[in-house]
């Protein structure tokens, strides 16, 4: 995007919630040289594979978990059934709670 | 939870976090809930493994960057070992870089150096933290390489026209820090109270160091 | 790193950035794409992104190199002073030799 017209820097800053700070240390954790799990280009491809749209409607952490997951499904490391099934079960546990 | 490694607090900044992240559930919080959770299943990670490194990154902010500057500001020797090889100087003085190369620049009465990467958000986080929503923004992003005089003074720092700007793209595996012009009037001032004056805004190149 | 490409430029160089637009994950902007630069500085080798982003080894390692561009090369309405730069890191396979700038 560089040299591409764009209004003005908002000079917007905030404290990162816990779940993203966790987006980041998975990342971090499965990029380190001992995993070696998913590579920081991996995530990038996946990011700009998003499209112009739903990448300014997605927030910058929201944009990382849906290409480190898509990265782990594309490496086989986790499969689309088990994802589906362990997000229906986050959610069901959560509505519990509440 | 957040042990300053420093025990400098001067540049912490504390923003509210977004209003509607950790008490909603939205479909990307339960994505990343739900591959955590398979990932620690499957052993490839522990939950452990995820709480140290939430806590390695909280440690981390531009007082570790503002050492280096103080320190260079100081010690011209160090200072010309730093911008020989930035990865080393950081060792040298304990803070540990990464597997990233790190590039120091120096701003001088000639030369105005800031950092964007206009490709996604490279950033030296290691030195300065979690980078800023502005810098991972498409205004600046887009516009640093294009217009940085206006995009700095939109920052409020108006760089006379006979020094020149010098824009880094971080696009690769090199990551940038800048050492902002010490300030004057800080003639017999120790490392631990120049380094008060580095912000991290400086360190980027948006801003100067913090005047006397 | 024993396996990488030889490099072929040094610091002065004058080199011109390769026009392509392939698709995938690239790591040359657009805005410096067929623009001409001098090499500012050799920063080593390093395994090609565009095959580490498909999950390949992105072997041999590509040189690369921090390329210097004037502004005004860059913008031909550029708003700033002459001087002004930006410096961005670029692989050798993008890179060609050019001539002494006219």
């Amino acid at each position: 995007m560089g040299g591409l017209p764009a209004g003005a820097v908002e000079p917007s800053e905030h404290d990162y919630a816990l779940w993203e700070k966790r987006v980041d240390a998975l990342m971090m954790l499965l990029s380190r040289k001992d995993r070696r799990l998913l590579t920081v280009d991996e995530l990038r491809r996946n990011i700009e594979s998003l499209g112009p749209e739903a990448y300014d409607e997605m927030t910058y952490y929201e944009r990382w978990i849906y290409a480190i997951t898509q990265t782990l499904i594309q490496r086989g490391v986790i499969t689309v059934d088990e994802l589906g099934r362990k997000i229906e079960a986050v959610k069901t546990r959560e509505a519990q709670r509440a | 939870m957040s042990h300053d490694q420093d025990h400098d607090h001067a540049h912490v900044h504390r923003f509210p976090p977004r209003p509607d992240q950790d008490d909603t559930l939205t479909y990307y919080r339960a994505m990343e809930t739900a591959v955590r959770e398979l990932l620690i299943d499957k052993g490839v990670i522990t939950a452990d493994d995820v709480r140290r490194q939430v806590e390695d990154m909280d440690g981390r902010n531009a007082g570790r960057g503002a050492k280096m500057v103080a320190r260079a500001w100081l010690d011209l020797a160090y200072k010309q070992r730093m911008l020989a090889n930035g990865s080393k100087a950081a060792e040298e003085i304990g803070l540990d870089v990464g597997p990233l190369k790190l590039v120091v620049v120096e701003n001088t009465s000639s030369v105005h150096n800031v950092i964007v990467c206009t490709l996604c958000s490279c950033y030296p986080r290691m030195l300065l933290g979690l980078p800023p929503d502005w810098y991972k923004s498409r205004n600046y992003r887009s516009r640093m390489v294009r217009e940085p005089r206006a995009v700095l003074a939109e920052f409020g720092t108006v760089i006379p026209p006979d020094v020149a700007i010098r824009v880094h793209d971080s696009t690769a595996d090199m990551r940038y820090l800048v050492v902002p012009k010490r300030p004057t009037g800080t003639e017999n001032w120790s490392e631990a109270e120049l380094a008060r004056l580095v912000t991290r805004d400086s360190m980027i190149g948006v801003a100067l160091a913090n005047e006397v | 790193m024993p396996d990488a490409v030889a490099h072929r430029f040094q610091i002065g160089d004058r080199v011109k950035v390769r026009e392509a637009y392939p698709i995938g994950h690239v790591r040359t902007p657009y805005y410096v794409r067929g623009k001409c630069g001098v090499i500012e500085r050799v920063c080593g080798a390093f395994p090609n992104p565009e095959e580490l982003a498909y999950a390949r080894e992105g072997r041999p390692a590509q040189p690369l190199y921090r390329v210097r561009f004037l502004q005004r090369e860059l913008w031909t309405d550029y708003a700033g002073q002459p001087v002004d730069v930006v410096e961005v890191e670029i692989y050798q396979h993008w890179l060609e030799a050019e001539g002494p700038q006219p």
